[in-house]
């Protein structure tokens, strides 16, 4: 077998991306021919910078939920006599899977191009998740302290700035490790951040429908199967079904990264009360009598939308930032896997000699932030005209 | 104003006892302390032996008793050995059990030993801060020119071509970490494999003797990264300054736009900036660790990986002690500054 050239591996790359392509272009075609209609999402087509960041936050959510078919070879699989091979060699006869290794093979023996796909959907699991979950925590506890102030206010706040006076780097040595998982801390710490997308969505119910029991004890009830299901899953790992559970490192992993991010959506949420709570509909609320939660959730909270969507798309990727930096130290993953933190750090021991395993790790991280940024400049950009 | 610091003062004093506690509550729990004793004694060690290792060197003491040793606020950890001879926490060799002080923590000035390096922790802290030092000092003087230049050109007319690519360029630089920009540079720089082999791979040699050639990637890296974000806020800060009344002002008087901008809008511009300048020193704080580490260049970073790798309790407590130190300072410096450079602020 010969050696593919430059030009014939990037022809290849394309043509394992198809699924991709072929996902990117409806979702592009659809949107843009509906995009009247569909409110801020839409208009983020009239922003170039905003359509282009889409793109790529698309290219790689799409690259996550098709990795199956993209990758040419076992992530985690070594054929022998790959090790350090430049891109375009071929696998030597009788080894399964594709005929070459697209972009080369690791200090292991294993795929660059398909553990860099792979890292996708590893990377794409946990950082929207840990943020939906750091939001949900910083808004339950933002929104009262703007709205009560006082002394709880203070409270929060001083163990809001506790956290961030935290480098963040010495936070993920003490809490990512095998001893943290022993001691159960991770678990306990789950326990606690996980209740609150549940009194979230318990106390949204309750403060708009307390009026028409019918409908509430309806959506209550729901809410609480639903959560309390899967919090007994995810926090306790008790799941009696086995559909919700998460391995405990992972879980260790997802904790910490929420615990980092939820204090400074504290910070904006809070800042974001004390603001719109001087207008004159928060006011007009108060004087129908109105209750504090129903005030908060229902007429602050949707008038703080703008802000806090585009502050979730530049925190995701922050968060994969972080995710990236707990790989690049080691911590929490098992060295098999093909996140792209941890695949940069195996490359750049290497790096002066051999290139290729931590470059395409390291474009894609980048590409993905780039992307997520871009997104929310479009998205404020766009959110800011009317 | 006086009191103003004063309450910040006690509020950073406290905040520091909280995350001192919180670090120490950490270190000590007990896998941690087995894997400490494994460690340091022997890989093999039994269960008891372990216990009474940790237990002949006070590590089985309640955390909060061994938090107010470490403080100095109680007296220091004592152990009468089979054969008699007394140790503790205070004993130093070469000074007699009767000149031994009772106690000996941060307040005595006594920051305990490394069980890593073997040494001092004030020693050890001092030294490494002082090569880190060094990297931040080239670092600022990279950035905060650079990310000012940048952030005033592209505020300067709002929209414009130029306004355009320097924007794209401040979020690319906010979108790449450290470990990948440093990583790249190396690639491009420093690898055979590309063959340019302009500057070194390593900053080990930089901890001697700075050259262009071993500090420069090091520095560009960290650089890189924080400069996008003060660039962007330079320019929020700038297109505000310029939609401005005396700038309208000024124009229709017939200044020049040159001086417009250096004149009028710049001193008005930078407010903002300085305070974000500021907070930026705790971020920073993680891309020296990020890049100590791919440069292996042992500052106090690269310290603050060992120390926590190996779970090295009195030298992790030291280096968060200065770690925390330095965020509370810069956000009160941040804020006096603030105050300071605008005179329509007032505290109460």
């Amino acid at each position: 077998m010969e050696p593919l050239s430059w030009g014939l591996i990037i022809a290849q790359i394309f043509i394992q991306f198809i699924p991709v392509w072929i996902a990117l272009f409806l979702t592009f075609a659809l949107s843009i021919s509906y995009k009247r209609r569909l409110g801020l999402y839409g208009k983020l087509f009239d922003s170039p910078i905003g359509m282009i960041g889409f793109a790529i936050v698309m290219f790689w959510v799409f690259t996550a939920v098709f990795a199956d078919l993209i990758i040419t070879h076992d992530p985690i699989g070594q054929i022998s006599g790959m090790k350090n091979k430049v891109p375009g060699t071929p696998v030597p006869e009788g080894a399964a899977g594709y005929l070459h290794y697209l972009l080369g093979g690791d200090n292991l023996a294993r795929d660059v191009f398909s553990r860099v796909v792979m890292g996708a959907r590893r990377v794409l699991q946990i950082a929207p998740a840990a943020t939906l979950f750091a939001f949900m925590v910083g808004i339950t506890l933002g929104l009262p302290a703007g709205y009560f102030g006082g002394r709880l206010d203070t409270i929060l706040s001083f163990l809001a700035n506790l956290v961030l006076a935290f480098p963040v780097i010495l936070l993920f040595y003490l809490l990512v490790t095998r001893e943290i998982v022993e001691t159960g801390i991770p678990m306990y710490l789950a326990a606690v951040l996980f209740a609150f997308p549940i009194i979230f969505m318990l106390i949204l119910w309750q403060s708009r429908y307390f009026t028409q029991p019918a409908t509430r004890n309806w959506l209550v009830s729901i809410t609480l199967v639903i959560g309390v299901w899967a919090y007994l899953g995810l926090a306790f790992n008790a799941d009696p079904f086995g559909v919700w559970g998460m391995d405990p490192n992972l879980l260790n992993v997802f904790v910490s990264v929420v615990f980092v991010n939820s204090p400074t959506v504290f910070r904006i949420v809070r800042g974001l009360v004390l603001d719109i709570q001087t207008r004159d509909y928060v006011a007009a609320a108060q004087t129908r009598g109105e209750g504090p939660w129903y005030i908060m959730l229902w007429e602050i909270l949707p008038n703080a939308r703008g802000p806090l969507i585009v502050d979730f798309c530049l925190r995701i990727g922050y968060t994969t930032i972080l995710l990236g930096t707990l790989g690049f130290f080691g911590l929490g993953v098992s060295p098999e896997s093909p996140d792209w933190g941890s695949t940069i750090n195996d490359g750049r021991k290497l790096l002066s000699v051999y290139l290729h395993p931590a470059l395409p790790p390291a474009l894609a991280l980048m590409s993905l932030v780039l992307g997520l940024n871009l997104l929310a400049d479009g998205l404020r950009e766009e959110s800011l005209k009317d | 104003m006086g009191l103003f610091i004063l309450r910040r003062l006690g509020v950073m004093l406290l905040t520091a006892l909280c995350l001192t506690f919180i670090v120490f509550f950490l270190t000590n729990l007990y896998p941690n302390l087995e894997k400490l004793a494994k460690t340091q004694g022997n890989m093999r060690m039994s269960d008891e032996q372990v216990t009474s290792w940790l237990a002949s060197r006070g590590y089985l003491q309640p955390t909060v008793v061994k938090y107010g040793q470490w403080l100095g606020v109680l007296p220091g950890f004592t152990f009468v050995n089979k054969d008699g001879v007394e140790t503790g926490r205070c004993f130093k060799s070469g000074v007699p059990a009767e000149e031994t002080p009772s106690f000996c923590g941060v307040i005595q000035g006594d920051w305990g030993e490394s069980t890593v390096f073997k040494d001092g922790v004030a020693g050890i802290v001092g030294k490494r801060l002082g090569l880190t030092g060094k990297l931040m000092f080239w670092v600022m003087v990279l950035m905060v020119p650079a990310a000012l230049t940048v952030g005033v050109l592209a505020g300067m007319r709002e929209g414009s071509k130029m306004d355009r690519t320097l924007s794209t360029f401040s979020i690319a630089s906010t979108a790449t970490p450290e470990y990948v920009s440093g990583v790249i540079f190396i690639a491009i720089f420093a690898s055979s494999a590309v063959g340019l082999k302009w500057f070194k791979g390593t900053a080990t040699s930089a901890m001697d003797d700075i050259t262009f050639a071993n500090f420069t990637l090091p520095v560009l890296t960290i650089a890189l990264y924080g400069m996008g974000y003060i660039a962007r806020m330079t320019r929020a800060s700038m297109t505000e300054v310029m939609t401005a009344q005396y700038i309208r002002t000024a124009r229709l008087k017939g200044v020049t736009f040159k001086n417009i901008v250096l004149k009028h809008a710049l001193r008005n511009a930078l407010i903002a900036p300085f305070t974000v300048i500021m907070l930026q020193f705790p971020w920073l704080l993680n891309g020296v660790v990020i890049v100590e580490t791919l440069f292996n260049y042992k500052g106090f970073g690269w310290t603050l990986v060992q120390a926590a790798g190996n779970n090295d309790i009195e030298l992790l407590l030291g280096c968060s002690v200065v770690a925390v130190a330095v965020v509370l300072v810069t956000q009160l410096i941040s804020d006096i500054g603030y105050v300071y450079l605008n005179p329509r602020i007032r505290i109460s």
